[in-house]
């Protein structure tokens, strides 16, 4: 294992770490658009997609990347505009609220 | 001087999400935390799109272009409908996620290492069994497909001989990369295992399922960090990966459901038909009240 791959799986635990102590104490209203947000983030696939768009290095890879790109982007916009709608939402509901 | 702000976007990028995430855990700054996601994946896309080795943008502004089209009045779904929309936004997410790593496997194929090959060989399964498993649970939330918990005899043999099949082949392309005949065939075995995994889940547990799933989706993508060796994918997938199974288990909790019976869905339990049928009356109930609970409450 190379030095770097090492230093990928530290990165990936205290990621992984974090991202429990983040959520933990989220409040239950916000279950529903939390999902959706961490359904946005699951949208960064489109740097490896643009990637392997954009290297051209074979027909093939072209193909595949841009189909990618395409549907990280579906991805993308989805994802943020779903979660941006419910909280415009939210907030209409909850104007008596400080 | 190009080479010195990509990783200092990406490092952006990457504090970005880790604040979206706190901030939409509390509803003052919920709708901050939006604004610094978005931030976020558009300085990860800046990032990326600056890079060197990109030698034609054509197909990628195409590509760009289609999936704005196709995901706007996607996302215009009736709010009623969110679970479901979430779940079909990231079977393409995930989706894009197996495309990548097929893509890259047929660049590299023999001359790629162990512990390469080993990730490239998870996100694939990741990436597919979710794309699968994520049209399932949009089909059963949108009643295309019957949304109670459908069972059948050694439903827990196939399931498990398919899961162990599909890891088998995957182990046999670690240790030998140039059998290429495998790779569909390994690509196939995650994806019927995808459809298996969601047939015995009812409809009310779908959210934490889709939750799940999201969690599967991030982890594919950390695997794809590890094969592009691409910190910030590691970060964001990982980030996503833990959230993600951290808020199903939230979720069975605060709708009084045990994770593991989630999680295998009627996995491990062809049982007594009371009980089955207690599962499918439960069903309907707190689906009804989800999405209506969650916008009612402020007001009180």
């Amino acid at each position: 294992m190379s030095q770097e791959m090492e230093l990928g799986l530290y990165v990936f635990v205290l990621a992984t770490f974090l991202g429990i102590e983040v959520i933990r104490r989220v409040s239950p209203l916000l279950h529903t658009p939390l999902m959706s947000l961490t359904n946005a983030i699951s949208a960064i696939t489109i740097v490896g997609s643009i990637l392997v768009a954009g290297e051209q290095k074979s027909t093939l890879s072209t193909v595949l990347g841009t189909l990618a790109v395409t549907c990280s982007m579906i991805n993308i916009v989805g994802g943020y505009l779903i979660t941006y709608r419910m909280l415009r939402m939210f907030r209409k509901s909850g104007k008596g609220k400080p | 001087m190009i080479d010195r702000v990509i990783p200092l976007l990406y490092l952006a990028s990457a504090v970005s999400f880790i604040l979206a995430l706190k901030w939409l855990s509390a509803v003052p700054t919920a709708r901050r935390g939006v604004t610094v996601g978005a931030a976020g994946m558009a300085l990860a896309v800046a990032g990326t799109l600056l890079k060197p080795e990109i030698v034609s943008y054509r197909w990628i502004a195409a590509a760009f272009v289609a999936g704005t089209a196709i995901g706007v009045p996607m996302a215009m779904m009736p709010m009623t409908a969110v679970p479901q929309r979430t779940a079909l936004s990231h079977a393409f997410g995930a989706l894009a996620a197996a495309l990548v790593g097929t893509a890259e496997y047929y660049l590299r194929a023999p001359a790629i290492d162990r512990f390469t090959m080993g990730a490239l060989c998870l996100e694939v399964l990741l990436g597919f069994l979710t794309f699968t498993a994520s049209l399932m649970a949009f089909g059963k939330l949108q009643e295309v497909l019957p949304t109670r918990p459908i069972t059948y005899r050694n439903q827990n043999v196939l399931n498990l001989s398919l899961l162990c099949s599909a890891v088998a082949a995957g182990a046999y392309l670690v240790l030998r990369p140039e059998a290429s005949w495998l790779f569909p065939v390994f690509g196939a075995l995650a994806l019927a295992f995808g459809v298996l995994l969601i047939i015995p889940i009812g409809g009310a547990d779908m959210p934490t399922v889709i939750s799940l799933l999201n969690s599967y989706a991030g982890l594919s993508a950390a695997a794809m960090g590890f094969v592009l060796d691409n910190k910030l994918l590691i970060i964001a997938g990982a980030l996503d990966g833990s959230s993600g199974l951290i808020l199903s288990v939230i979720m069975c909790r605060a709708m009084n459901r045990s994770f593991t019976n989630v999680l295998f869905g009627a996995f491990g339990q062809v049982q007594p038909s009371a009980e089955a049928a207690g599962r499918t009356a439960r069903s309907a109930a707190p689906r009804r009240r989800r999405p209506g609970g969650s916008s009612r409450r402020p007001a009180a």
